[in-house]
């Protein structure tokens, strides 16, 4: 018997992933078809991971000719990329130690990145200040929300934090709380109004919390992860609002802050709202405001890069955060780099700024594209139904499945949409996220798929999708 | 509380309600002297007088920073996984492009931007088991291999898991003293009782049975110890453990049913004649089915040291032997929070464990490259050990491998109780001191836990040689005026 066995118990509680008992079965089928087993498809295709490289979008240009160029300088004389590239890769260049994007940074980030990301900001924000001392430049959102946890999360003592979380939610965001020994106060989102957040219910999910356990934060995931609502600006008004009265720190996720597909919705950041509250909120209400280069139309999911900005922490705690950062280091460079593209990309008049502007203007219209084609397919369809998909990378509807197959579920030991997933795996090779891994309303079942791919692409994941679900849903009847 | 006038609520995260783990987490190698160091050279370049003209840094391990070049090859096939249409462009060599392509065929949609299996993409941790397998000459399994951010990430992921209990149940970790303070931190942060054995000074900082002995039975009153952490060759000490220590290490953890944690991120340091880098996995399996199929061992490695110096590129792995598979699925879940890690570093990796072959147009260039930085480390550790040991009042052990020179000081006592004045540790006070008249960084010994009454700092011989010929001078003159100064 191995000494581990007497592994900490609250990383037993961490859920298993149903998730990835399908994406080995996606795998092994892949396996399958390679080794010529006959199925009715001739390929697995994926939209259960949020990453749009995988999907099938292309990295932009400018981005994979800078980052190589810093990687092997000697590009710098190339006559093959532009000039903006070679200029913007040499100014990277010089600020690494040693020339290098081996080196280690400060762990903040490279300075004048900081400084352009707190430019970034600010400007995003119609000129709310920004300051690159508030600023933590990390591998990735998730890692960011990780570190920011353990500063309050504690899981000894005499009550267990609570971290109000939306219901559905982002699953990673679950995880990390459980590794972390904190608890989950879920608060549900009404899907029958397009997922809105309604205040009542966070004050509602708040009550019931007290007495079991110590809430001190609240997670808002804007867009929204699955669910592609976008928060008005009321909405975030009475979240900061509810937080200032309850005594919250505010856990903003705002990743998918570029993908907005509904031109009546706008993507406003909790930071530039709170700002425009003024005092008492603007000064005293503490948050977290997270960013990724993982999504948007940059996709370098693998590169692993975001940043963290504070806002109105207490002066005393700022030294251990810092503290705390550095104990990674530094976030991986190339990541950084990336990131200084995404805050100061190329402008009109340079060179790549064309092909630039195209790129994303492409990705965009494939987004909305595809944000079309799934409402009209799924609208289509008896037994499924899918609010408007506002913002964000994914579309969740709901299944509504008759009661034998909820028995039949429960029968095979499976989750209801852990079993349409499965099945829709088995006979199409379509390979879609299970909506009970994101929390939803009991005896409601939903599917999550990611609708960062090629249109090409998306027509035949709802062919698959709709052939299999009226095959399925005329079974039963 | 009151700012300016203007009462503001209490905040939610104060020093009270913050994790009082985090509060105790402390990391030397990032801490107050660099922060120094760090103003220091903001006043310099406002044009601050000093005397002198910049500050040489030599506290931490970063190869690049100090000047030493990338391996060519790996740039290159990083740069065509970066930017596949370079592989269209015939200055880059075949086997560059043929590995990108490898590379590519095996990461999501063909990207390099896809997240990647949180274990790490398979394709290279099969490689890294043939690379183990080469280098030990024993069989090793693609799936006890995990893909880490850097080995930090993997030695933190193994401590989370080691680490349970309360009062006396509770979780005790051993750990050398001197040890690299990223270990101290991570049992802070995650609650640990810390356990120290010391390395002996006097015979080169090697490991004693008896030590460990020592200082486990005094451990057990107060926790449970589930761990032993070895850093071979050691950091900030520099010693290559012998293989007759690493055999009593293994024997130690098995009657004692403990946890081995081997930091081998050094592994191709080696500089000192005599000294050869044994894997303790190695040594495990030499031993016989008695230790091999018991002991429960983690090795850790990265791309961050070696001959690659790719710091910023947060690359690494661990081998598992011996972990139970209920166990292993916890590992697995728990690796999977952390979503991936980067997958350029998860390239480099695979480009290290499977470098260029003598066949190979890159070969005769990545050849030279490795030896050439390899080789100028062993000089600078000689000529480090050499210059501080005609210092009077400092001795430095032969810096057999790593890549930091650990002297011992002796400080008077007069420049002790100055310190203890300015509630500085002496050595604090003696590099504080060191850095704002000669402008050099170094880290005080006090950072990584010395015996009581002994003091040192811990140097990097990374500096370019002649830049290093420099700092050591410096470092001796000053010395040498600390000591009449406060004799």
């Amino acid at each position: 018997m191995s000494l581990l066995r007497d592994v900490s118990p609250r990383l037993w509680s961490i859920r298993s992933s149903e998730q990835v008992a399908l994406a080995k079965r996606a795998a092994q089928i892949t396996t399958e078809l390679q080794q010529g087993v006959k199925k009715p498809y001739k390929n697995v295709i994926d939209v259960s991971w949020g990453d749009p490289h995988r999907g099938g979008l292309k990295p932009l240009t400018f981005v994979r000719q800078v980052v190589a160029t810093c990687l092997y300088p000697s590009l710098l004389n190339s006559e093959a990329l532009p000039v903006d590239v070679q200029q913007r890769a040499k100014s990277l260049l010089g600020q690494c130690d040693g020339g290098s994007v081996g080196s280690y940074t400060t762990t903040r980030g490279i300075p004048k990145i900081v400084q352009s990301v707190s430019e970034f900001i600010s400007q995003r924000d119609g000129g709310v200040q920004s300051s690159p001392e508030n600023i933590f430049i990390t591998s990735g959102s998730q890692r960011s929300l990780m570190m920011v946890l353990k500063l309050f999360v504690q899981s000894e003592g005499f009550t267990q934090t609570g971290v109000l979380t939306p219901v559905p939610s982002y699953p990673y965001f679950n995880m990390a709380l459980s590794a972390l020994g904190g608890t989950m106060v879920p608060y549900h989102l009404c899907e029958e109004q397009g997922w809105k957040l309604k205040v009542e219910e966070l004050r509602r999910a708040l009550h019931v919390a007290r007495g079991h356990c110590n809430p001190m934060a609240l997670y808002v995931i804007n867009p929204g992860n699955p669910t592609g609502h976008v928060q008005s600006r009321k909405s975030i008004e009475d979240v900061i609002r509810f937080a200032a009265e309850e005594k919250l720190f505010l856990l903003a996720d705002e990743v998918y802050q570029d993908s907005v597909h509904d031109p009546s919705c706008e993507f406003v950041s909790y930071k530039k709202v709170l700002f425009e509250m003024g005092p008492p909120y603007s000064n005293s209400v503490e948050l977290a405001s997270l960013n990724s280069i993982s999504k948007g139309y940059f996709g370098e999911s693998g590169f692993r890069g975001g940043y963290v900005e504070f806002v109105n922490l207490d002066p005393t705690v700022v030294g251990y955060v810092y503290t705390w950062f550095s104990l990674d280091t530094c976030s991986a460079v190339l990541g950084q780099i990336t990131l200084d593209i995404m805050a100061h990309p190329p402008e009109a008049g340079d060179p790549s700024y064309p092909t630039f502007s195209e790129e994303i203007r492409s990705i965009k219209d494939t987004l909305a594209s595809n944000v079309h084609r799934v409402q009209d397919v799924l609208g289509d369809l008896p037994g499924i139904s899918c609010q408007p998909i506002k913002g964000g990378m994914f579309a969740f509807p709901q299944l509504h499945l008759p009661p034998c197959v909820v028995q039949q579920a429960k029968e095979a030991g499976m989750k209801p949409d852990v079993l349409y997933s499965s099945l829709l795996l088995e006979e199409t090779g379509l390979s879609v996220g299970a909506g009970c891994e994101h929390g939803q309303r009991e005896g409601t079942h939903h599917i999550r798929l990611c609708i960062a791919t090629p249109e090409d692409n998306m027509e035949d994941v709802l062919n698959r999708l709709s052939t299999f679900h009226l095959r399925f849903m005329s079974r039963l009847s | 509380m009151a700012e300016n006038g203007v009462l503001h609520p209490e905040r939610v995260l104060t020093l009270d309600t913050m994790n009082p783990n985090v509060k105790r987490v402390e990391y030397a190698v990032r801490g107050p002297i660099v922060q120094r160091a760090v103003q220091i050279e903001k006043e310099l370049k406002e044009g601050v007088k000093k005397p002198f003209t910049e500050v040489l840094r030599a506290n931490i391990g970063d190869c690049h920073a100090m000047g030493q070049r990338p391996i060519t090859f790996l740039r290159q096939v990083l740069a065509l996984c970066t930017y596949p249409e370079l592989l269209e462009d015939n200055k880059f060599p075949e086997d560059a492009k043929s590995r990108a392509r490898r590379f590519l065929a095996a990461c999501g949609g063909g990207s390099i931007g896809s997240y990647s299996m949180s274990q790490g993409i398979e394709l290279v941790r099969q490689d890294v088991a043939r690379y183990i397998e080469r280098r030990d000459g024993i069989p090793s399994n693609p799936d006890n291999i995990y893909l880490s951010s850097g080995a930090s990430d993997a030695i933190t992921t193994m401590l989370k898991l080691l680490i349970s209990g309360e009062g006396a149940t509770r979780t005790g970790v051993m750990i050398s003293k001197p040890q690299y303070p990223l270990y101290s931190a991570a049992l802070a942060d995650l609650g640990a009782v810390q356990i120290n054995y010391y390395l002996d000074e006097s015979k080169n900082w090697s490991m004693d049975a008896s030590e460990l002995r020592r200082s486990l039975a005094e451990a057990k009153k107060h926790c449970t110890p589930r761990a032993i952490c070895v850093i071979n060759p050691g950091n900030p000490t520099g010693q290559v453990q012998s293989r007759q220590c690493i055999e009593d290490v293994i024997r130690f953890a098995a009657e004692e049913n403990l946890f081995l944690m081997a930091d081998e991120v050094y592994q191709d340091n080696i500089y000192a004649e005599g000294c050869e880098f044994n894997s303790f996995k190695k040594v495990l399996f030499e031993m016989g089915p008695k230790y091999s199929n018991k002991v429960e061992l983690a090795s850790f490695h990265s791309t961050s040291k070696c001959y690659m110096g790719e710091c910023g590129f947060r690359g690494g792995y661990m081998e598992l032997i011996n972990l139970d598979p209920d166990v292993k699925v916890q590992l697995t879940k728990l690796v999977s929070v952390r979503l991936c890690p980067p997958v350029t570093g998860q390239a480099l990796l695979d480009l290290v464990v499977n470098p260029p072959q003598p066949d190979e147009p890159s070969y005769p260039t990545y050849k030279k490259e490795r030896a050439a930085v390899l080789a100028a480390l062993a000089d600078k550790a000689k000529m480090t050990e050499e210059i501080f040991n005609k210092v009077p009042g400092m001795s430095c052990n032969t810096v057999q491998g790593a890549m930091y020179a650990f002297p011992r000081i002796e400080l008077p006592q007069k420049a002790i109780e100055a310190a203890k004045e300015k509630g500085q540790a002496p050595d604090m006070f003696y590099c504080m001191t060191l850095l704002e008249e000669k402008g050099i960084c170094l880290v005080p010994g006090s950072g990584f836990g010395q015996r009581e009454g002994t003091f040192h700092f811990r140097m990097t011989i990374l500096p370019p040689t002649e830049t290093l010929k420099v700092v050591l001078e410096k470092v001796e003159e000053f010395h040498r005026k600390f000591t009449e100064q406060y004799s």
